[in-house]
């Protein structure tokens, strides 16, 4: 199990070095000057120059990525003498447009998004999983059928069109979410305020992956009720309460958790629409912006960072199967 | 010897889109403590039908079922036809227990072996822990599982096709049950673990005292260790008897068919296999008279147009031997005789 993980972890590592290295190089053969980006319209080449010495793009480029590499353990510092400006470790380069380091720019956001996927995934698991086994329960009889519309729509269903209807209705029309509050407040300092800011959200991803759960789990149940160990079950005089909660739903866990573990990492950068909808300044946004305005560092480090999180993710899932699945043993 | 079981007239029917699968048609036959009873009969027969039903584990609105199944429980008798789910429940496992084909998928992966045995004991004794884990470990002693304690603490997949046959063995005696219903229990392993399986049921049989009731295609097993047997064909008992009666005085021509298709170790180099030609009916649409007859080699023998429009009734030269075939009796010895000959 420990050379297992030590193992994972250095191909992870290795995988990391390589995504951030090619998102690098495709960055720096972009046919823009990144100098002549960090200035707005009054531009002189005497400026651009500066910039350029000051952010290292006059460097080589394996230079640079050393510079972003060695930023991200050490931090950096730009330029010299008193109009020197320094973004401390971890580093992953400086917003001219903002004037920040990204850091911090991903430092606000990350948070957001981070709110938004678990919540939205904690409504979608509860929701899909029950409803699937209640469509399985009772296949082909007005649960399942009820069960596979609500499939149908929320796979149908773009999440622009349930996140208006959201805001249109629950938040304009009845009012029952106020449609604006002072921005994100973390669960800590005040939960119902947390609540309001996040539920339409959650709502709005939870449907669309909720769907998709519901017809998962609904074949994956039926799939194991056809077994001969559930038959075996049932030969046991086990109640059928019991077969169907204990004996199949358990193994029907590791498969959800699987998915589940990379629809979650899929969703941390990536929940552009909702986030757009809601007005949630998290990752998506922050990535969206900056690639309309040429930010050149923000987009290169939230692509690195998704990228992470898609490869730690499926190392958490990797070791949770090991953890659920007797018969996967690292 | 009392009776454990006791099939009268038993119909299992399945609807479908083609029309109605008649799986079991008319099957009467009982149990006793202490002996085994036999179903042979090729894929398709309705032997596992038939034990699937005796357990109530035909799901209900998919299947059809008529007749009755009177199993010994809690000192009296249960229709399982007629018993209600919970009843039945109570039953399952803990008066009749059963063991299935394919000991490799009919453990749950997820779970130890020894909860999964104590599951069985815990579901009719609720709470009893303590007890539950302590018989588990007795019982995988008993069927002959080395280091049990340590063991049951393992997963099925640590254990090979012939342990795991035992586990499950294991798990039907937990709740020391009258009887039990070995659905092909040794046609997923190999040979020798075969007849180690079998001799281990033979002993496990004499030290419970239970009634067993023996699904299976295989003659061979059939012969090792069964008393009576019944030998079923699309969906019917074709012939009933002694194990003696049926292999050495077979009265059906089918059964003399199966005799025949037994591979011999003494067969020469270019002596074929001898099957049975035709394929079995379709369930279906059932002939009218006798399902065998259109594979019939012996039908000269008898009034095809009998065989072709009558059922033959199950009847016998004597009580403990039945059979159903329009071919007279003194016909019947002569045809066979020589065919009888090769089977010896």
């Amino acid at each position: 199990m420990v050379r297992f993980i030590g193992r994972r972890i250095f191909f992870a590592i290795v995988t990391i070095l390589l995504v951030s290295a090619a998102v690098f190089a495709i960055f720096s053969f972009l046919p823009f000057d990144p100098a002549s980006l960090t200035c707005g319209q009054r531009c002189t080449p005497q400026i651009i120059e500066g910039n350029r010495i000051k952010l290292g793009f006059d460097k080589p480029i394996y230079e640079q990525y050393w510079l972003f590499l060695s930023g991200i353990f050490v931090g950096r510092t730009y330029g010299s003498g008193s109009a020197a400006f320094s973004c401390p470790a971890p580093a992953f380069g400086y917003s001219f447009n903002e004037n920040a380091c990204v850091t911090d720019m991903i430092k606000e956001s990350l948070p957001i998004t981070l709110n938004l996927a678990v919540g939205a995934l904690v409504i979608w698991l509860v929701l899909g999983i029950s409803l699937g086994v209640i469509a399985a329960k009772f296949k082909n009889r007005w649960p399942d059928t009820s069960s596979s519309v609500f499939v149908l729509l929320g796979t149908s269903l773009p999440t622009f069109v349930t996140g208006l209807a959201l805001l249109i209705w629950v938040s304009i029309k009845w009012k029952i979410v106020p449609m604006s509050l002072d921005g994100y407040v973390s669960v800590l300092d005040s939960p119902s305020r947390w609540f309001m800011y996040f539920i339409l959200p959650w709502i709005t991803l939870a449907i669309a992956y909720a769907a998709l759960y519901t017809r998962f789990t609904r074949a994956a149940v039926l799939d194991t009720l056809g077994e001969d160990y559930i038959r075996t079950a049932r030969a046991k005089g086990v109640r059928e309460r019991t077969v169907l909660f204990k004996h199949t739903l358990r193994a029907v866990l590791a498969p959800i958790v699987t998915l589940a573990g990379l629809d979650f990492a899929g969703l941390v950068g990536g929940a552009i629409i909702t986030e757009t909808i809601f007005n949630l300044p998290g990752l998506a946004r922050l990535t969206l912006r900056s690639v309309y305005e040429f930010d050149l560092p923000v987009v290169l480090a939230t692509t690195i960072l998704a990228a992470v999180v898609v490869i730690v993710m499926n190392l958490i899932v990797d070791m949770l199967y090991a953890v659920l699945d007797p018969r996967v043993r690292i | 010897m009392s009776e454990l079981l006791r099939i009268n007239d038993l119909h299992v029917a399945f609807p479908t889109d083609d029309g109605l699968v008649r799986a079991v048609d008319g099957v009467s036959l009982t149990v006793s403590q202490g002996e085994t009873v036999a179903i042979v009969g090729e894929s398709g027969s309705g032997k596992t039908v038939t034990s699937l039903s005796v357990m109530g584990l035909h799901k209900k609105g998919t299947a059809e079922i008529s007749g009755s199944i009177s199993v010994a429980h809690d000192g009296g008798f249960l229709d399982v036809i007629t018993a209600s789910e919970e009843e039945i429940r109570s039953m399952r496992g803990r008066s009749v227990a059963m063991i299935f084909q394919d000991p490799m998928s009919a453990l749950h992966p997820y779970y130890k072996i020894g909860d999964q045995l104590a599951e069985a004991y815990l579901v009719h004794n609720p709470g009893k822990k303590k007890e539950a884990a302590a018989r588990a470990v007795e019982m995988l002693d008993l069927v002959g599982i080395s280091e049990p304690a340590q063991r049951a603490k393992e997963f099925p997949h640590q254990f090979s096709g012939g342990m795991r046959q035992r586990v499950m063995i294991a798990m039907a005696l937990m709740n020391s049950p009258k009887m039990l219903i070995a659905d092909e229990p040794t046609t997923a392993l190999d040979v020798t673990v075969q007849a180690q399986i079998l001799t281990l049921l033979a002993s496990l049989q004499k030290e419970f005292n239970m009634g067993i009731l023996l699904i299976t295609h295989d003659l061979g097993v059939v012969a090792q260790v069964s008393e009576k047997v019944n030998v079923m064909y699309a969906g019917r008992i074709v012939e009933q008897g002694g194990v003696d009666d049926i292999f050495y005085n077979p009265m059906q021509p089918y059964t003399l068919g199966l005799l025949k298709s037994v591979p011999r170790i003494s067969a020469t180099g270019s002596e074929r296999l001898k099957a049975i030609p035709g394929q079995p009916p379709s369930l279906i649409s059932l002939p009218a008279g006798c399902a065998f007859a259109p594979r019939c080699e012996y039908i000269k023998f008898a009034d095809s147009n009998a065989c072709a429009t009558q059922m033959p009734a199950l009847v016998g030269t004597s009580a403990g031997h039945t059979s159903r075939c329009h071919i007279d009796e003194s016909k019947r010895q002569a045809s066979f005789a020589e065919a009888m000959k090769e089977v010896r």
